[in-house]
């Protein structure tokens, strides 16, 4: 295997739970190098607690299983002094509401200082270099004065754009960025959007996307995957998911994008809600919701099947259609 | 900044003054002076003099006005027991008083913080649970049930310690610790809720996700914000100095401010009543104003003068 198909993090069977109710049910995925995935599904679906677990950033009480491999080496149960060279240092994580991410009782050196002293090494006059060097690169003008400014005193945007400062002063190998927009305007929406394309760009780096706007996903995204009650229900090339989805649910998600003109929307509401971990339905989780439910789907939980190179959906519906119509190719 | 300070410091006043009135007005209405402090022996003439030279025959109204005029010439007036200017008489018995609660004052931080911060570190815990349960036995124990019950045992019972008097620093043994336990115990439960507030803010997860070591996101980053209302606490604390130990004092007979605050309610000793009234509202407003103080220095918030979120 070469080291580019080697991927950069891989997620195993990787499974949440908090006093005794399962959020998150065995996640298998993978990022290579470089490239940007994008984490969509509703609120309560588990795309936070994937990435917060695999940090090891979740509260003590939860209960992790499965592996989180980075470059092969298992991130859980590995020593908290390994978590925290590697949390900042190699994979990054910004939030969504700037305001609350950052110290308010801190100005922005100490809080960019901090992570610039403790991957980089640096100190003392560096690290004002190096921080006014950030903030020029993310666009807060006026770099040096605002390094002794507080986070109250900065908009939510420009919040962000610190946060992303931040999360770059380690130069790490991956950007998680939990839903980086949802709390700002949409005009800001769009800046950091752009900020993050061309960090991404000039650095190199891998990044998850989780998102609410399928519009961004699909125009800045190499790969999709989408979640539904703490599965993965579909997974694949941007492309292909977004013009083709499987999955009765990325089916209700993607076909209210609308066509062609470019405007951006939020997830459209499925009728009904997400089911509540604590009661999951029988089988499918999303059987309860699904416009094409046989009693098969809620007989068993459909498992994550690969029907072509890279591309993966768990409902039996699907995968049963998909093969039809390859033999009906097969056989034309 | 400032133009708040000087708000709080007008409104301070204002309070201490209104304080000053409610107690003139419930000390001379409910009992004569000339008949407590003369006592039932008194001849109908011995009386009449006494009102007579304490100016306690005119009417009462007159009697506040003149008596207010005579503090804002800073004038404290005169024990109307024992003929010694009021102020003499408190100043004298500061240093006993301050001998008690500057001590338990150390205790209640000495021990309430550290154990507020860990308990918070350790929540759910038997120990936080333990802190916590005696924190509860020690704010709902009131002090002179500590107090006596420290009493019992160290000094009757064990034989340790003196249970009142003030001979020399053993005696002053039990009164701290009775009032520096119930401090303490409050102290640890407020510092406690201010550090899981704190915790549980995104900021916190933020700095771990720095890679920040957690002992460090501690100190660091939790610290320093959850001192903000811990020191409204402490202000507070400090702002009892002169006047947090009148039970305490009672109960083991020490010879400070709060057993002659006491004594001068009970002989309706309007100006000593008054004077201790005033020094124990002029601790309050300091300590109000340090605290205010610290705040700004604490939280830049308030410093740039955008007051985000009440105190
Ligand atoms: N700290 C926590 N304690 C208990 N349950 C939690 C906690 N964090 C998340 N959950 C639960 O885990 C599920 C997934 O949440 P989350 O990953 O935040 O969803 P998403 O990010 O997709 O909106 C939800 O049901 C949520 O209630
Ligand atoms: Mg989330």
């Amino acid at each position: 295997m070469t080291l580019s198909s080697h991927p950069l993090v891989r997620l195993e069977r990787l499974s949440v739970a908090f006093d005794g109710v399962t959020v998150l049910h065995g996640i298998d995925l993978e990022i290579r190098r470089g490239e940007t995935l994008g984490l969509v599904g509703e609120s309560g679906s588990g795309k936070s607690v994937t990435w917060l677990a695999a940090l090891g950033l979740l509260p003590k009480k939860a209960q992790v299983a499965g592996r989180v491999l980075l470059d092969g080496e298992d991130l859980l149960g590995a020593a908290e002094t390994r978590l925290d060279d590697v949390r900042g240092g190699r994979i990054a994580m910004i939030f969504q509401d700037p305001a609350s991410a950052l110290n308010p009782v801190l100005t922005i050196r100490r809080q960019l200082g901090e992570a610039l002293a403790l991957h980089r090494g640096l100190s003392g006059r560096e690290i004002g270099a190096e921080a006014k060097r950030l903030l020029d690169l993310v666009g807060i003008p006026d770099a040096e004065r605002r390094l002794s400014a507080y986070p109250h005193e900065f908009s939510g945007g420009q919040n962000q754009r610190i946060m992303i400062a931040m999360a770059l002063a380690g130069s790490p190998d991956l950007l998680v960025a939990d839903e980086p927009t949802t709390a700002l305007d949409a005009t800001i929406q769009a800046q950091i959007l752009d900020l993050l394309a061309v960090v991404r760009r000039e650095t190199g780096m891998a990044m998850v996307l989780i998102s609410h706007d399928l519009g961004v996903v699909s125009e800045t995204c190499d790969r999709v995957a989408v979640m539904y009650a703490g599965r993965i229900v579909e997974e694949g090339p941007s492309a292909q998911v977004f013009d083709d989805p499987a999955h009765p649910y990325a089916r209700g998600l993607i076909g209210a994008l609308p066509p062609l003109d470019g405007s951006r929307r939020r997830l459209v509401s499925i009728p009904g809600t997400v089911p509540d971990p604590r009661d999951p339905p029988p089988g499918c989780a999303f059987a309860p919701r699904c416009l094409h439910a046989t009693r098969d789907c809620t007989a068993a939980t459909p498992q994550l099947e690969e029907v072509a190179a890279g591309r993966r959906m768990a409902c039996i519906l699907a995968v049963h259609r998909r093969a039809l119509a390859h033999r009906e190719i097969e056989f034309a | 900044m400032i133009r708040y300070l000087l708000g709080r410091a007008a409104r301070a006043l204002l309070t201490v003054a209104l304080v000053v009135t409610f107690a003139f007005v419930v000390l001379r209405m409910s009992a004569d002076p000339a008949l407590v402090i003369l006592g039932p022996e008194a001849s109908p003439e011995m009386i009449v003099a006494f009102r007579k030279a304490w100016g306690l025959d005119e009417s009462i109204f007159v009697q506040y006005l003149d008596w207010f005029r005579a503090i804002l010439r800073g004038d404290l007036g005169i024990s109307m027991r024992d003929g010694r200017p009021a102020i003499e008489l408190v100043a004298e018995r500061i240093p006993a008083t301050l001998a008690l609660t500057i001590p338990a004052l150390m205790i209640k931080i000495g021990i309430g913080i550290p154990a507020g911060i860990w308990a918070s570190l350790h929540r759910g815990t038997m120990v936080d649970r333990a802190v916590m349960g005696l924190a509860v036995a020690g704010f709902t124990v009131p002090s002179f049930v500590l107090g006596l019950t420290l009493v019992l045992i160290f000094s009757v019972w064990l034989g340790w310690l003196p249970s009142g008097g003030q001979d020399n620093w053993v005696h002053a043994v039990l009164p701290i610790v009775t009032m520096g336990v119930g401090g303490a115990a409050i102290l640890a439960r407020f510092t406690r809720s201010a550090m899981l507030e704190v915790l549980g803010q995104p900021f916190i997860r933020t700095a771990s996700a720095k890679g920040v070591p957690w002992g460090r996101v501690i100190r660091g980053h939790a610290l320093p914000n959850a001192a903000i209302p811990t020191v409204t606490m402490v202000g507070f604390m400090v702002g009892t100095l002169m006047a947090g130990a009148v039970v305490v004092e009672s109960v083991f007979s020490w010879p400070g401010v709060g057993r002659l605050l006491v004594v001068a309610v009970s002989h309706r000793d309007l100006a000593v009543v008054q004077c201790i009234l005033l020094v124990v509202a002029a601790t309050m407003v300091t300590s109000n104003l340090v605290v205010d103080f610290l705040y700004g220095f604490l939280d830049p918030r308030l410093r740039s003068g955008a007051r985000t979120g009440g105190h």
